[in-house]
């Protein structure tokens, strides 16, 4: 008996103590993760910061000579043209795909499903560096079509594959007695199915939004001067640290932040957490 | 009359919607084709034009790149890096999604994790130049508490770009190992307690079992972004020494020396030693237990 209760007091302690950790290491991270976005928005806050906790005094002007500097409101008109064109595109074409998947059995549709995994699946450097020769040759490289043309390949097959089960689970005999009620395609379309498929639609759509304005390598791979988003241009930015003061880099980062993160607490509203990696819906 | 033979007095409309295409079907047509033309196409015209180097010979690229050190060597510098970081991240993401799935609220920690994959590697490398820098609050930390004299060197080095893929890569492999854990069902695990097995047996022959289909999923997705490293490679690491990755001979090759037929040697290259890397492990999966994750007379 005392051998038997001495064990499960070993036991109780060894499961204490990995809980402990568990928690310790995933804190451990948290704050680290946090500090990090901190020290870049302090950073952008403070005059002169060399060998101390704290900057020497607080300024908000490294936000004018970054807007000036990087021309900042170029690279936003320029950063929400390309998203907003590129959601508009993955939407139109999508949605009625994955309509066209959901409901349709047809020869080759293990095929078209692999076409549109693919590209999720291969790292865009990958083909990337292949499409930026495609496009320079065509005479799209460089420009803003191109760029938004080759955002697309990831987000359209995105936007399918997180339409497909949401419009799966929307029972067809909805659709057949609006039929039997006399609704012709159009109207089936406006009345029954939009309502139905929005707030799907919603949540792929504010995803790829968000993906689009975070994606750096294949528009860093297909723009050129005047298609650079936000995202290339810090990178550019920091590249050539150096040339200008890590303050006015700081504050450029936290417009970028700021852009991402607003779009982010939108698609929150809608979407899990999770859902940002899974690509699944789950119920 | 044979089946076939009937079908051909159909008209094609007839034998079409048999084979499933209708109007309905033809929506998806567009999507296709803009597949099939910028990502398809530029595959096969890639893999075309490495065969059609400068020097005008069919194995060119491929002999310039396997004779070159500086080129070869980036494929071991990249999977030295990649495989580590992926392999860590797994490590700790499984232990501690297990403890997540027990909460209640879960949401405000997924929310933090979800904040690096959505910022993307450019911010973390950015604030990671700051933040574990000689003059950065981490250093400074540690030399407060005493651990630690002089600063660490954690950036432009090989720490500095394994640090970034760790604070991307952790969050990514942690939702992702959550969403399947939260898709096995856990009165499956009950079922074992009630039995008498403790947690460690409960685990290792429920659990596990079970999750080893979305653990492989899992390592090859984040194999796939740790491989595929380049902002953080370039702005954290040595560019020019140890994180010279696979990437940056691709994109030097593409964008500084205007060979596109190496670069896109290159790209296939990487496509390969990554298709080598999923498939072994999906092989090994395939050894493990295949069936349902959900509980019930299914």
């Amino acid at each position: 008996m005392p051998m038997n209760a001495q064990k499960s007091v070993l036991g109780t302690l060894g499961s204490r103590a990995w809980i402990t950790t568990v928690w310790a290491v995933t804190i451990f991270f948290v704050i680290n993760l946090l500090a990090l976005i901190a020290t870049v928005m302090t950073s952008s806050f403070g005059t002169r910061w060399l060998g101390t906790w704290l900057p020497a005094g607080w300024t908000v002007n490294w936000y004018a000579s970054a807007w000036e500097e990087f021309q900042l409101g170029d690279l936003l008109t320029t950063t929400f043209e390309v998203v907003f064109a590129v959601v508009f595109l993955a939407g139109l074409i999508g949605i009625p795909a994955a309509y066209a998947l959901a409901r349709r059995e047809f020869t080759g549709k293990r095929i078209v499903m692999l076409l549109f995994l693919l590209p999720l699946l291969v790292p865009p450097v990958t083909y990337g560096i292949p499409l930026a020769t495609v496009l320079y040759k065509t005479g799209l490289g460089g420009t803003m079509s191109g760029v938004i043309l080759a955002n697309l390949v990831p987000a359209l097959p995105f936007v399918i594959l997180v339409m497909v089960p949401f419009v799966e689970q929307i029972d067809p005999r909805v659709e057949d007695a609006a039929r039997v009620f006399g609704a012709n395609t159009f109207r089936l379309f406006v009345h029954v199915l939009l309502p139905l498929l929005l707030p799907g639609a919603l949540a792929a759509l504010l995803l790829v939004l968000v993906r689009t304005i975070a994606m750096f390598e294949l528009t860093f791979l297909t723009a050129g001067p005047d298609s650079q988003t936000l995202v290339v241009a810090l990178y550019y930015a920091v590249f050539a640290a150096g040339v200008r003061a890590i303050q006015s880099i700081d504050a450029m980062a936290v417009v970028y932040m700021l852009t991402t993160l607003v779009w982010l607490l939108v698609a929150l509203r809608f979407v899990n957490p999770t859902q940002m990696v899974t690509r699944a819906k789950r119920p | 009359m044979s089946d076939t033979a009937r079908n051909h007095h159909l008209p094609l409309k007839m034998r079409l919607s048999a084979a499933g295409f209708d109007g309905v079907t033809l929506l998806v047509l567009p999507a296709i084709l803009l597949l099939v033309g910028f990502f398809v196409y530029p595959f096969f015209y890639g893999l075309w034009l490495s065969f059609h180097p400068k020097d005008g010979s069919v194995f060119g690229n491929y002999k310039t790149f396997f004779s070159d050190p500086f080129l070869y060597e980036t494929i071991s510098k990249t999977l030295w890096l990649s495989i580590p970081v992926t392999i860590l991240n797994m490590a700790t993401a499984v232990p501690i999604a297990l403890r997540v799935r027990l909460m209640k609220n879960q949401r405000l920690l997924t929310t933090i994790l979800v904040l690096p994959i959505t910022l993307g590697t450019v911010l973390v490398a950015e604030g990671m130049l700051n933040y574990l820098g000689p003059q950065g609050w981490f250093n400074r930390t540690l030399i407060t508490f005493g651990l630690i004299s002089a600063p660490l060197k954690l950036v432009h080095n090989y720490t500095g770009v394994f640090l970034s893929l760790v604070i991307t890569g952790f969050p990514f492999t942690f939702l992702l190992v959550l969403s399947y854990l939260t898709g096995i069902d856990p009165t499956l695990e009950k079922a074992a307690a009630t039995l008498g097995a403790g947690p460690i047996s409960r685990f290792r022959h429920i659990l596990l079992p079970l999750l080893v289909p979305g653990l492989a999923v899992t390592f090859c997705l984040g194999f796939v972004q740790a491989f595929s490293v380049f902002p953080s490679a370039v702005l954290l690491g040595a560019p020019s020494g140890p994180t010279r990755v696979i990437t940056i001979a691709a994109y030097e090759a593409a964008f500084e020396q205007y060979d596109y037929s190496l670069a896109s040697a290159i790209a296939m290259i990487m496509g390969v030693v990554l298709l080598a890397i999923i498939g072994a492990v999906l092989a090994a999966r395939s050894l493990f237990y295949r069936g349902p994750a959900g509980g019930g007379k299914g």
